[in-house]
């Protein structure tokens, strides 16, 4: 598909850097300072990193990494929940890869399984249904992290779950939604923003509108933006320009697969299964209506009613991962970072996750 | 975890279609595509296809912002 190719095409990247820069320059010569741009999708940090545009875009935009990956942004009594839901007996435990090496208080997942816990790593959660499906004398329980992104696959699973008349599957829900945790870090005022690159992948499910409020309510822009070189240096150069104009205003810039109005289908099976939670995120408590949990009527497929887990308080690390997913600091002002943890030997979250924001710095932008 | 490379539509069987992504066949759902057509290309996240890619639409976004760097970044918003 050659137009997507051109995306990536090096030269236009390079003249698309340029004109970011120039841009940058005029803000900076207005303001005094640089600006600080979020993005709010661990893909976007992650894709930021390997194209080199962080790092080359340094001295001119700062772009700080906000809570966009699921794993890193799931508080850790949760994550000790769920590895702690591979010890029962007669059953099988399936998620989503990112999981399995994120270290628990005690052990991570990968190492319960290692001691003969029947783990297994599936791509979508429908192959999870099917687990169950042929294993009717075990319970199957499906790992069910994830963003707006996600959530409507995990209530496929669920449908497909009912229609196959299954009373040995379920989910445990530790579904986050992006709109509430972006409105409480702004409410807390703790880090400095000029505007959001705003998730491409979630907008393809809950649509541009849903970003409007940005704009209604904080008076700052967002810029829906696509994952390649010349896609995430155009999103940047949008919005500079929205600020040079002092325009606050929703931008999609990723319209080939971005609608208006999102993904009604999905929009339509999230009204039908799952009502709003409050949810506990990590290094920021609980953010009122922030994840979305399975109705009442569906308690059969709800993990979190089906097995009762009582873990204690999280053993207490050193890991600023917390801080980090809120823009806080960055991973080198984490005294662990590249030294008692790195992907091979992870304390985080953010370490062992393909969108987390230590795992993105150690890979492609270490010692600079 | 998110979405990934654009797969070929190759062949629509009811809920589920044959996509070519780069040279690899699978099965994929085709739920939240409803409009999906043989020879589309979607996203995929989790096996399912989210979104078709609106072609029209990537040309011409190329194309804007071809002319907006060629126009010594002249007036785009």
């Amino acid at each position: 598909m050659e137009s997507m190719e051109t995306f990536s095409d090096p030269a236009l990247a390079r003249q698309s850097l340029e004109a970011v820069i120039e841009l940058a320059g005029q803000f900076k010569k207005e303001h005094g300072r640089i600006p600080v741009l979020m993005e709010v999708c661990g893909s976007h940090t992650m894709a930021f990193a390997r194209s080199g545009i962080k790092t080359r875009l340094k001295e001119h935009v700062r772009l700080i990494a906000g809570p966009g990956c699921p794993v890193c942004v799931t508080d850790q009594k949760s994550i000790d929940a769920m590895i702690q839901l591979a010890q029962g007996p007669n059953r099988i435990l399936c998620t989503f890869g990112d999981m399995m090496r994120v270290p628990g208080s005690r052990v991570s997942l990968m190492q319960a399984k290692t001691d003969g816990k029947d783990i297994r790593v599936v791509y979508s959660p429908l192959d999870s249904v099917k687990i169950a499906e042929e294993n009717p004398e075990k319970e199957v329980i499906f790992l069910g992290i994830g963003f707006e992104t996600t959530i409507p696959i995990l209530t496929l699973a669920i449908r497909e779950a009912e229609r196959r008349e299954l009373k040995n599957y379920s989910i445990w829900m530790t579904t986050k939604l992006v709109e509430p945790v972006m409105r409480a870090l702004l409410d807390s005022g703790e880090v400095t923003l000029d505007g959001f690159i705003l998730p491409g992948h979630v907008s393809v499910v809950l649509g541009k509108k849903s970003f409007e409020f940005l704009a209604e309510d904080y008076r700052t822009s967002g810029v829906i933006t696509g994952f390649e070189p010349v896609q995430l240096l155009s999103g940047i150069y949008k919005m500079l320009r929205l600020l040079l104009e002092n325009k606050p205003e929703v931008l999609n810039d990723y319209k080939y697969v971005v609608k208006d109005e999102g993904n009604l289908p999905a929009q339509e099976l999230l009204k039908q299964y799952l009502q709003l939670h409050d949810e506990d995120w990590r290094g920021m408590s609980t953010i009122p209506h922030s994840g979305l949990v399975l109705k009442d009527e569906y308690a059969q497929f709800d993990a979190k009613k089906k097995f009762k887990i009582s873990v204690g308080e999280p053993r207490k690390t050193k890991c600023r991962c917390g801080e980090i997913i809120r823009g806080l600091v960055t991973p080198e002002e984490c005294v662990l970072f590249n030294k008692g943890c790195t992907p091979a030997h992870p304390i985080g979250p953010c370490m062992v996750s393909t969108e987390g924001t230590c795992a993105a710095h150690y890979q492609y932008m270490r010692g600079e | 975890m998110c979405l990934g490379v654009p797969a070929k539509v190759m062949k629509i069987e009811e809920q589920t279609a044959l996509v070519d992504v780069m040279g690899s066949r699978m099965h994929v759902g085709i739920i939240f595509v409803p409009e999906v057509k043989e020879g589309d290309y979607v996203l995929l996240h989790a096996g399912q296809a989210m979104t078709v890619v609106d072609e029209k639409y990537a040309r011409e976004s190329i194309e804007e912002w071809r002319n907006v760097l060629n126009g010594k970044y002249g007036n785009l918003l």
